[in-house]
Parts: C-alpha cells; structure tokens; sequence
C-alpha cells in the first residue's frame, strides 16, 4: 500500500498541484484506506488464532469457511424457496384434478411448512426489533415529555426508572413468558405469543434510554425559548407542539439510537432464551445441532447480527440528519 | 401625551438560601405613548428584571405594573420583547419564526393572505425579506436580531420591552442596527422601553434615559430628558453640544456617582482603572 502512495507522489511533478493533491489524497487514505487496512489486519489475525483453536467440533471458524457458509445460507434459502412454490404447484394440481373428477369436491389448502431459512429468521428478527422499538417510543416520548415538564412527576416516577433501567433483558422474559400465555388468549391470535414474548422484553429494555434522554432534552431547553412562548401566552398544547417537542427533538433522536442499539442485543438474548423465531434462534438452533459446519454457521450470524446492528445505527442517524434542526447533534 | 404604562413603586425580592435578596426597592416610572425610554446601569443592578416585571415574565414583590390603567399579570404579545440572544426558535425560518407569533396575536383578526403580506412587510421594515426562508443559524448575529425585531415588531405592541437588542454585536453592526431602528422609530412612533449598557446607544435612540443606581435595593437614580430634534444622525450629533452634555450627565452618573466597586485580584487592571476613573 505505501508503495502505491510513494509512486502516486512521485508521479506528480508540479509544487503547486503537489500543494492541493497531498491533503487530498491525505484525506482519502484517512477515510478509505485505514478502515481498510484495519478490516485486514483483523482477517489476518482472526484466521492465524481460528486456524491454532481446536475444538470438539473441529477448528474454530476463519474467514473463508465463513464466506462459504455465507454462500451455503442463501442456498439453502433459495432451494427452500423452490421447494415451496413446488408444494404449492403440487397441491393447485391435486385440487383441480380432483375437482375436475368430483364437482362438490371442497379443495383443501395447507401452508407450506418447511423450516426457516437464515434469511427467513433475518426478517423475522428486523420485524420484531422495529415492532417493538416503536411499541417502545409511542410510549417513551410523551412520558419523556411529562417528565420533563413536571418536577413534580419527576420526583415520582423517576425511582422507578433508575431501578428498571439497569435490569437485564433476561431476568425478564420469564415473566413476560408467563404473563403472555397466561393474559394473551384468543382462538386466532393476529400476533404468535413467541412475537409478543420479543416485543414485550425489547420495548421493556428500550424504553428507558428514550424517557431519560427525552425528559432530559425537555428540562435543559434553551429558557429564551420558553420566554417567547410566554411573550405569545401560547396555549399549553400549542406550546408543547410549537416549543417543547421540536426543541428536543435532538435529544429524543440521541434517546433513540441508543434504545435501538439496546433492542437489537435484548432481542437476540431473548430469541434465543425463549426458543422464539429469529437470529438468536438460529444461533441457538446451530449450537444444539452440533455438526461440523455449526461452529461456522454461528460466526457467519454474529458478523450478520453486526452488521444489522450497523446497519440500524446507521438509518437512524440518517434519520435524524433529515429531520433533526440541529445538524451537530447528529454526528457519528 | 396620556401614559400608557406605569410601573408602580416596585420591589423586588428574591429569596435565596441566605435569605432575601432585594433587587429592587421603589421603582416608579411613567412612560407616556410614544415615548422612547432607555434604562441604563451597571451590570447586575436589575434593568434586566425591571424589563422582566413588565413582560410579566417575573412578578414583583410589591407594586406592579399598569398599562392602560389595568394592571398586567401575566406576559403577552401586547409588551412583545425583543430578546438579548434573539432567541429565534433555530427549528424555524425567520418567515416562520414571525409566522408563530403573527398567527398567535392575529388569528381571527386577519385571512391567511393578509398575515402573509404582513409578514412580509415587517421583514422589509427590517430590511430582511431577502433572507425570509433562512434558518437562524445560516444567517449572522445582526440579521438574527433584525428578525427579533421584526418577531416583536409583527405582534404590534403597546408597548416594545428590547433587552440590550444589541448587546452581542460588534460595534459597526451595533451601529447600523441602531440606525435601523430610528429608523422604523421615526415611521411607527412606538412605545419602546430599551436596557443598554451603551451611553452613545442611550443618548442617541432615548426619548428619557432613566440610570439606575447599583444593587442591592436598585432603584431610579437619575431621570435625564434627551431633547435633540429627530431625525438623528450620529455624524453630525459628535459635535453637537447638546449630545455632549447629555452624554457627559450620563458618564458622570455611571463613573462618579455610581461608580462600581469591583474587587478585582490583579494589582495592574485595578491602577489602570483608578487612573480611567481620575480622568473621567
């Protein structure tokens, strides 16, 4: 790499244009080449100690049996996704052959029911995240907002939060295991309760990042602002809709990221403790199987959990770029 | 002229830990329409919070405050304030940030199309209609006080409470934004109540100039009337006697009567200020 620098140095004669390219290219190796080299490294150092671990079921994964089961996994995805519109060909076939022999023949439809593919527990998990994280916000934003504008309502509800907020997703989600099944009866469940199991732990844990930044983006709202509300003797909800609620908006977003950075991790401790659809099952799933290609299968979904947990971070910040007022709030 | 704005013999006590603090012991002034008023003092002395009695932001201790021969109790858009810090909300345009408070004060008053052309007419009283779809933060410290003006401006006041407008502008922006508002002075004639910490600023745009002693227990010590003929000019005034003097009354008030003890550790600063003070 630093023969590549040396020779684009060279190339260039002229002091002046010397004077203008370096930081340029200055630049581009800061943003682009030492993310790069470091991503290397890191290969480099992965598949050294992976390759000297061994374990009962064989060597501990590198990066290229990774990258092969990466492949291997939207396989399987898509021969699933043949074997099913097979089915369905199948049974449209058998019904209308059928019919055809016996008119008042009523045709029979079954949902196909193979396995989840890790593409299939991919979506599943981002649905459930984003369910309850919103779950999440409808109900942290408007307390956070409360709190902040009534000491009063501070002093009562905030024992409650610093003692919920460090509590783990895990200790949890036996409760609301057995609080689901035992409240969320219906013959035809519009949600399965293993989605409402994940729902409720992930918006128990992410709720509180929300309320305290809110609240505190309420309380430290600049007092100029609540001056020229009280010049205009706006209406109280015209005050909270024109004032307060943009004036933290800045606050709410921090509040966010950090509830979704907190929900993608509950959620995959949760799937996986409460044997519910999604990527921390898959994860468990592969442990409990226990063949020579599992060990590899988890280390593709750990990188795959990551980089959905980037991914998360990432669209929410683009998020608050576009519709935050206070542009430097939003930096990385 | 009838008066329209009496702030009667006001205290103001603030309790604190060690106990009350007195801010303001027998304030009394009566301002009549039209009339442009400065308030001038040492930092701390309470200009700030007679201003803030007014806007009925704070509540006096004792005495208030009538306009119109009603007594004010709670703040509204009828003693529109212009803030130090602008204080323009950065979520909002500057034709946005006048559009809150034009819909607020005239909302059964005026159709969509009349608060527009209203709108926009205070922006070019100001001389920013150019800017009229700028977020506070893309346009400098001057212009954001011009659309603080405008804000203030659009709720047509009885009474204008400005809380050192120019406070946080350089000197050559300060003195435009003070020709500017002569400027709109001359076409409105409003009533206008202005704390400064600026003497030329004071004798230039005041009607009175009301200088107020330090605290504890502030009060008005010296009323002067400025009667220089408008329109003014800052050019032709520097060497006019008159403007001299009356800068002169408000130097000696400031400097002799009341001038400021500040305790200040460094020897040096401490000779140089005696020496000023001599000299003045």
């Amino acid at each position: 790499m630093t023969a590549l620098i040396n020779k684009q140095k060279t190339g260039i004669t002229p002091m002046n244009r010397n004077k203008i390219i370096m930081p340029l290219l200055l630049k581009k190796v800061q943003t682009f080449i030492l993310p790069m080299a470091g991503i290397c490294c890191f290969l480099l150092l992965w598949s050294l100690t992976a390759n000297s671990i061994e374990t009962s079921l064989g060597k501990f994964p590198g990066p290229s049996a990774v990258a092969t089961q990466m492949v291997n996994l939207v396989n399987e995805h898509n021969t699933e996704r043949d074997k099913e519109k097979a089915f369905y060909i199948r049974q449209d076939e058998r019904n209308e052959a059928r019919m055809a022999k016996d008119p008042s023949y009523q045709p029979k439809v079954r949902m196909y029911t193979g396995k989840e593919t890790f593409l299939d527990q991919i979506v599943t998990s981002l649905i459930t995240v984003l369910s309850g994280f919103l779950v999440a916000a409808i109900i942290a934003i408007p307390l956070g907002i409360a709190i902040g504008l009534s000491k009063n309502l501070n002093r009562a509800i905030n024992p409650i939060i610093q003692v919920f907020k460090p509590v783990s997703p895990l200790a949890w989600l036996p409760l609301v295991t057995m609080v689901v099944s035992a409240v969320y009866v219906s013959p035809d469940p519009m949600f399965a309760k293993s989605f409402v199991n994940s729902l409720i732990t992930v918006t128990l844990c992410s709720l509180w990042p929300m309320v305290i930044n809110t609240s505190f983006g309420v309380v430290s709202m600049n007092q100029d602002w609540v001056n020229v509300s009280k010049v205009l003797s706006l209406p109280k909800l015209v005050h909270i809709q024109k004032i307060v609620l943009p004036a933290s908006v800045p606050a709410i977003f921090t509040g966010m990221r950090m509830s979704l950075g907190i929900a993608w991790m509950v959620l995959i401790a949760a799937e996986m403790l409460a044997q519910n659809p999604g990527l921390g099952k898959f994860v468990w799933d592969e442990f409990q199987n226990g063949s020579s290609q599992s060990l590899s299968r988890i280390m593709t979904a750990v990188i795959v959990i990551g980089l959905i947990g980037y991914m998360l971070d990432r669209t929410m910040l683009q998020l608050q770029r576009m519709l935050s007022w206070d542009k430097s709030s939003a930096q990385l | 002229m009838s008066i329209i704005l009496d702030i009667s013999k006001v205290d103001m006590v603030f309790p604190t830990p060690k106990g009350d603090f007195t801010a303001l012991k027998g304030v009394d002034l009566q301002i009549k329409k039209g009339e442009f008023i400065s308030l001038i003092g040492h930092s701390g002395c309470g200009k700030s919070t007679v201003l803030n009695i007014v806007a009925c932001i704070h509540k006096a201790t004792i005495g208030g405050v009538l306009l119109n021969n009603k007594e004010v109790t709670e703040p509204g858009p009828e003693r529109a304030v212009v803030f130090q810090n602008h204080s323009l909300l950065p979520w909002l345009t500057a034709y946005q940030n006048i559009e809150l408070a034009v819909k607020r004060v005239f909302k059964n008053k005026m159709s969509k199309a009349e608060m527009k052309e209203w709108i926009e007419h205070n922006l070019r009283l100001v001389h920013m209609d150019h800017a009229k779809d700028k977020r506070p933060d893309e346009i400098s410290g001057g212009m954001k006080q011009r659309i603080g003006i405008a804000r203030a401006l659009a709720m047509k006041p009885e009474v204008l409470l400005m809380d050192e407008p120019f406070g946080a502008l350089d000197a050559l922006t300060r003195a435009h934004m003070q020709d500017s508002l002569m400027e709109i002075q001359q076409k409105l004639n409003n009533t206008v109540i202005m704390i400064t910490h600026d003497v030329d600023e004071a004798v230039l745009l005041s009607d009175r100039i009301v200088m107020m002693t330090n605290g504890p227990a502030a009060t008005i010590g010296e009323i002067l009337d400025v009667n220089l003929p408008h329109p003014r000019n800052r050019l032709a005034l520097a060497e006019d006697p008159e403007y001299n003097r009356l800068r002169s009354a408000v130097l000696t008030f400031l400097y002799e009567k009341q001038r400021k003890v500040e305790h200040i550790s460094v020897p040096d600063t401490d000779k140089v200020k005696q020496k000023s003070s001599s000299v003045a």
